[in-house]
């Protein structure tokens, strides 16, 4: 790693601006030039309960969080008592002084089994189990502590600047926090006063109020606080950076590749990319008038599937966005998109289940789910991306797929993706191409909408094209597509849309399929977002002199066996990597590749994982003292 | 060339039983759509599933045979992205007002221009018969083992609460009379309700076509005996005049109060039909001033096979 590998942590009650201020750090951060990877944990909670955000910047490049934090700022009691054992040896925590006789008891929003192992920890040490306790079994490990009184500081700015209004703004609280943070790390100050400016410019007042607390808490913490080892000055701009949070990379993606129809139901973490194709409903096109997405938000998911195949039918690119219990509704659906070739995109952001499971946190449970959704057999695509900037180039792909294989296409994404903000180079438009496949623009003669062809793909009209009249059914029909049960028929429409999942492992090309980071005698196998965490923790034991190989399969169903098999023939150990309970994807690959995993990293905490527990387990691996099955828990 | 009735007419064999009353509404689907001249390729009906489904196969514009209970779904989807299409949805009345309900309601709420119309006959006839949303509570068809348990639905005072704009009930052996009405609900700007009564001589043997002619009544009377009446043969004014809370409650009351009249004397024709409100299309205009002229399915998204859509706008506030 570079000079700078640093994490800082802000933690909060939900609507304290827990988010707000991570955003604005982050931002900071990016205009120095170092690359960043945040993430937020909330609650299923509107306001209240905890939710901290963790923000880990380098000047190389990263793509995950480790375990420990260097920098912790809290507002409130609950985030020390939470994260306080997370702060690294030399480390920091800026915390409200006012708070230092609260008791763990007074913190309601702390649940019974997490006390019971806080008391636990801080009895080990002879630590009461106050604030007090907590901010000094830190300090014994080495950590830095910062006190301030929120309230003292509001009260002086409020003398300061005149504003007695200000003596009571706890919501100033965030910003305080961050300024505080930035001016004990030295940054300098104008890449602040600009973040707040860009991120309340439709608010100037507001915008003022909070520049003068910034500008306030920045130099206390520069005048007042002692020194700290890490300083964060800047390093060299990488050109054409952008900072992205979660869902850009999709609905971004959505409006370059031309996706024109978005229908939904709300649901965590899906929505946040409905509701922002929406806010950003009117499109400018090229050489031609303002194009337009239209965002329909439906009473369930089912109905949000019925009309995004109603549109896709009239030759629009149609989408939704769901995650795991909508995506259950979804299913019946699916197969008729299925057996009536219709070219969908379903932008599955997986949560982790069952059932409602934990609504707010992370999971890649849904995999062999998506792959075996819908009754009966008809060929569908599952694809999944790594990051952020990956989904933004993998939804055009989703979109062609579709089209070209006249397919419903399920693109797996995650919650860990989905409240990531990271820095990436800038998404190129003109590295999405726009494929549409055999829809006709005219039709001349008899039409038939499922007429046999060599490849087993027919030109497809849309509802309202001249000539085109054509009929669809979820009954198995005719290449009219009136309903037949004659079994000879049967069996050449099978075969006619069944062969397309050759098509799709012959056409499309493989460096689509599965990307290769290197082969080794250990090679991880995995899918989805634990490509960043995996990719660090390889880097980490890279330079100690362990080569560790790994294979991202973005192409899961159907599955490239004869591709991953050929590049894992000279691997002796196979280490499949998920975020789930059961192994999903080695499920999947033992069913191809009839070859068994030799061991399992899985995390089913609902927490994403960091590249440090990564790179402990995968340690323990080559040094055959791990379990076949290695649990990770890291994470409140 | 003018289109005749046997242009919307399919070669596909129709399975329906002999007697059924959905024979009289797929005609009058057929007529009414010669007599708009509405095109071939510019019309889609969208069905739902059980025999009812099966119409879009019978007549010869794009048809949409969809799943059961999520017709509107679908309808919705497709006229909202090609808005010059006439879209029809039709269905059973287990389809639209059992497992379908949900989004009965809610396409009220939206009222997109176009049209519904639901087969009603008191039963599910492909699964053999049992209690569909509008039999009676105690009524006991044929195939049911004890009498209904459930109180039934009442499918036009439903769609008015829910906020379809044109709501009417029609019957299927009053061919022409159905026919004039998917006329006028097809013109109507909004959603559209019809509710078609329609005999199922296999499974429904108290809702018959004697029944409803009033055949048993006769033989009390020798006067007029059919159950069923055109409301348009009343003073009853159905149409909402002015944009007024008060015109509208009151046209509302009285379709509710119209809608539950049954037994010895049913009303047929249109009971409510209010143009005030805002269809849904007009919503989106609102928002999106091209998008009659430019919807999704007219949209030219790339050239040469690249994107056209210009994000960097969205991508130059991102950058750092």
């Amino acid at each position: 790693m570079g000079s700078t590998d640093f994490t800082w942590l802000i933690g909060g009650p939900q609507g304290s601006g827990v988010d707000s201020g991570a955003n604005i750090f982050s931002k900071v951060c990016a205009e120095l030039g170092y690359g960043i990877f945040g993430k937020r944990e909330f609650y299923s909670n509107i306001k209240g309960d905890h939710s901290y955000f963790v923000v880990r910047i380098s000047d190389e490049d990263i793509h995950s969080n480790v375990s420990e934090v260097n920098l912790m700022v809290s507002f409130d009691a609950e985030t020390i008592f939470r994260h306080f054992n997370e702060v690294s040896k030399g480390g920091g925590i800026i915390y409200d002084s006012d708070l230092v006789k609260m008791t763990s008891d007074e913190v309601h929003t702390l649940d019974e089994p997490f006390k019971e192992r806080l008391h636990k920890e801080l009895k080990s040490k002879n630590k009461s189990f106050t604030i007090a306790g907590a901010l000094e079994f830190a300090k014994e490990n080495g950590v830095n502590l910062y006190p301030v009184s929120f309230r003292e500081l509001l009260s002086n700015l409020s003398e300061a600047t005149g504003n007695p209004k200000l003596k009571g703004l706890i919501r100033l609280f965030n910003v305080l926090a961050v300024s505080l943070s930035l001016g004990l790390t030295k940054t300098p100050l104008e890449p602040l006063i600009e973040s707040i400016n860009s991120i309340f410019s439709k608010k100037p007042q507001i915008a003022e109020i909070n520049i003068k607390a910034a500008n306030f808490a920045y130099d206390y913490a520069k005048s007042k606080f002692d020194t700290f080892q890490y300083a964060l000055t800047g390093t060299a701009k990488k050109p054409d950076t952008i900072l992205v949070q979660g869902h850009f990379g999709t609905s971004i993606g959505k409006m370059v590749s031309g996706c024109r129809f978005q229908s939904y139901y709300p649901i965590t973490p899906a929505s946040d990319e409905s509701v922002y194709l929406e806010s950003h409903e009117l499109l400018q096109i090229q050489n031609d008038r303002p194009g337009s997405t239209i965002v329909i938000q439906t009473e369930d998911e089912i109905s949000a599937m019925g009309m995004m195949i109603g549109a896709a039918l009239t030759g629009t690119r149609a989408s939704t966005s769901t995650s795991g219990p909508g995506f259950a509704l979804m299913a019946e659906s699916l197969g008729w998109a299925g057996i009536n070739e219709v070219p969908i995109v379903i932008t599955l952001y997986q949560r982790s289940g069952p059932s409602t499971g934990l609504p707010t946190r992370h999971g890649q449970d849904d995999l062999l789910f998506a792959v075996h959704a819908g009754h009966g057999d008809f060929p569908k695509i599952v694809y999944a991306s790594g990051d952020i900037e990956e989904s933004f180039y993998d939804t055009g792909n989703c979109f062609n797929y579709a089209d070209v294989y006249q397919i419903p296409v399920i693109h797996m994404m995650d919650k860990f993706l989905s409240s990531s903000i990271i820095t990436c180079k800038k998404f190129d438009s003109q590295k999405i191409s726009i494929d549409r496949g055999l829809l006709l623009d005219k039709v001349n003669g008899q039409y038939k909408r499922f007429a046999f062809t060599d490849d087993g793909i027919s030109p497809r009209s849309r509802l309202g094209l001249d000539n085109g009249v054509f009929w669809n059914t979820g009954d198995e029909s005719d290449e009219f597509g009136h309903i037949t049960e004659d079994p000879e028929l049967r069996i050449k429409m099978m075969d006619k849309r069944m062969s397309r999942l050759d098509l799709v492992i012959k056409r499309i090309p493989q460096i689509e399929q599965v990307i290769s980071f290197g082969i080794y005698d250990y090679t991880i196998i995995s899918w989805g977002s634990t490509k960043g965490p995996i990719l660090d923790a390889i880097s980490m034991l890279k330079r100690e002199g362990i080569n560790i190989g790994f294979i991202q399969i973005k192409l899961i169903h159907p599955f490239p066996t004869e591709y991953v098999k050929s590049l894992l023939k000279d691997t002796k150990t196979i280490i499949d990597i998920e975020a789930n309970y059961s192994g999903q994807l080695g499920k999947i690959f033992k069913q191809n590749i009839t070859r068994d995993i030799d061991y399992f990293i899985l995390k089913y905490t609902g927490r994403g994982m960091t590249c440090t527990e990564i790179y402990d387990s995968l340690k323990k691996i080559v040094e055959n003292k791990a379990n076949k099955r290695e649990v990770l828990n890291h994470g409140a | 060339m003018a289109l005749k009735l046997a242009d919307y007419k399919t070669e596909v064999h129709n399975d329906w039983c002999p007697g059924c009353g959905d024979f009289g509404i797929v005609n009058a689907l057929q007529m009414a759509l010669a007599e708009m001249g509405i095109e071939r390729d510019k019309a889609t009906i969208f069905s739902g599933i059980g025999c009812s489904g099966k119409t879009s196969h019978f007549i010869n514009t794009f048809g949409v045979h969809t799943l059961h209970g999520r017709v509107l779904t679908f309808a919705q989807g497709g006229k909202l992205a090609n808005p010059e299409m006439t879209v029809i949805a039709v269905g059973g009345d287990g389809d639209g007002l059992g497992i379908g309900a949900g989004h009965f309601v809610a396409a009220g709420r939206r009222n997109v221009d176009m049209t519904y119309i639901i087969f009603d006959n008191g039963v599910y006839g492909l699964t053999k018969g049992q209690a569909s949303p509008t039999l009676r509570l105690g009524e006991k068809t044929k195939s049911l083992p004890s009498p209904n348990t459930n109180y039934n639905v009442n499918p036009i005072g439903l769609a008015v609460v829910s906020g379809f704009t044109f709501v009417a009930r029609g019957y299927s052996y009053d061919v022409k009379h159905l026919k004039d009405l998917i006329i006028k609900a097809v013109n109507h700007k909004g959603l559209s309700f019809l509710d078609v009564l329609q005999p199922c001589p296999t499974y429904n043997d108290i809702n018959t076509r004697d029944w409803y002619a009033g055949i048993d009544l006769a033989q009390e009377s020798m006067d007029r005996h059919s159950r069923i009446y055109k409301l348009e043969d009343t003073s009853f004014d159905p149409i909402v005049h002015y944009d007024s809370e008060k015109e509208i409650n009151e046209k509302i009351s009285q379709a509710m109060m119209k809608s539950l009249e049954w037994g010895n004397k049913i009303p047929t024709g249109v009971f409510y039909q209010n143009e005030t409100i805002s269809e849904y299309s007009t919503r989106i205009t609102d928002k999106i001033p091209n998008y009659l002229e430019n919807p999704p399915a007219k949209q030219k998204i790339s050239e040469n096979g690249l994107p056209t859509t210009d994000v960097s706008e969205i991508l130059d506030s991102l950058r750092v």
